[in-house]
């Protein structure tokens, strides 16, 4: 009987939490994600938008969430997934959500430059694939999926 | 343009130390909401904004920027300029507005189109 070997996948998953409105932290998390995702292999370009993604998904955790969430983000030869998810307070109309402009920021956020109103869409046009799901009360969960076939390292 | 001399002919004050290389900007951005940084500001090129906060190192690091010019007179806090030096962006500061700022970027960039 013919042996079948397997080399082990290889792969990355990298688990962060982020806390609700710990603006100081902000962008450290997404900073330090594109660091180690550079260090797997994967190329500038690549990285940079997992880098933007990872950017926005941690800005609207500290912007807009009740108590923080998480940000998991695992890359294997094929692709690299994002999932960003929160406990709430949920997204009452996802399409005006990603509408380029609309913001529920508070004020706090917009002095120091957020709530552009383009963070979901900056996620989405950053990503090959982008799902998102959100209840009320419940909270909100996005995955991006970027593929490296763009990546001049593969 | 190589960082070092557009930063000589347009006056800035550097914040940060060498940052080793010696890279060459390909761009400018002007604008002060992040996201649309991230959504418009290529890669090697250089910002022009007033937010001052920690916020604009990580912004410059995921979309690849090289550099950041604080203008107005703006300051950042020390660990700011700290975080910039450990993630390899340059800072600058300069007493004039954006505008002024924008437009010799421009011209010393583009002098076919000014």
């Amino acid at each position: 009987m013919q042996k079948h070997t397997h080399a082990p996948k290889e792969s990355l998953c990298l688990n962060y939490t982020v806390r609700a409105e710990d603006v100081e932290r902000g962008g450290m998390i997404s900073s330090a994600i594109k660091t180690a995702i550079k260090k797997f292999g994967l190329a500038e370009p690549v990285a940079r938008r997992v880098g933007i993604i990872a950017f926005e998904g941690e800005m609207n955790l500290i912007v807009y969430s009740n108590d923080g969430g998480t940000i998991r983000v695992c890359a294997d030869a094929k692709q690299i997934e994002i999932t960003v998810k929160d406990t709430g307070p949920g997204i009452e109309d996802i399409d005006l959500a990603l509408t380029p402009g609309y913001s529920t920021a508070p004020s706090w956020a917009t002095d120091l430059g957020f709530g552009a109103g383009m963070g979901l869409h900056n996620m989405e046009k950053n990503a090959d694939r982008f799902e998102i799901e959100s209840r009320l009360d419940e909270g909100t969960t996005i995955k991006c999926w970027v593929d490296r076939r763009t990546d001049d390292s593969n | 343009m190589i960082l070092t001399e557009l930063v000589d002919r347009m006056g800035l004050t550097p914040l940060t130390e060498s940052i080793g290389s010696v890279p060459e900007i390909e761009a400018g951005y002007v604008g002060d909401l992040l996201s649309h940084v991230l959504a418009s500001a290529t890669p090697n090129c250089l910002w022009i904004t007033i937010q001052r906060h920690e916020n604009v190192v990580a912004v410059a690091q995921v979309a690849g920027l090289t550099g950041v010019v604080f203008a107005e007179g703006v300051r950042p806090e020390a660990k700011v300029v700290e975080r910039a030096q450990n993630a390899g962006i340059a800072l600058f500061s300069s007493p004039d507005s954006s505008f002024e700022l924008a437009g010799r970027l421009h011209r010393l960039l583009h002098p076919e189109r000014s």
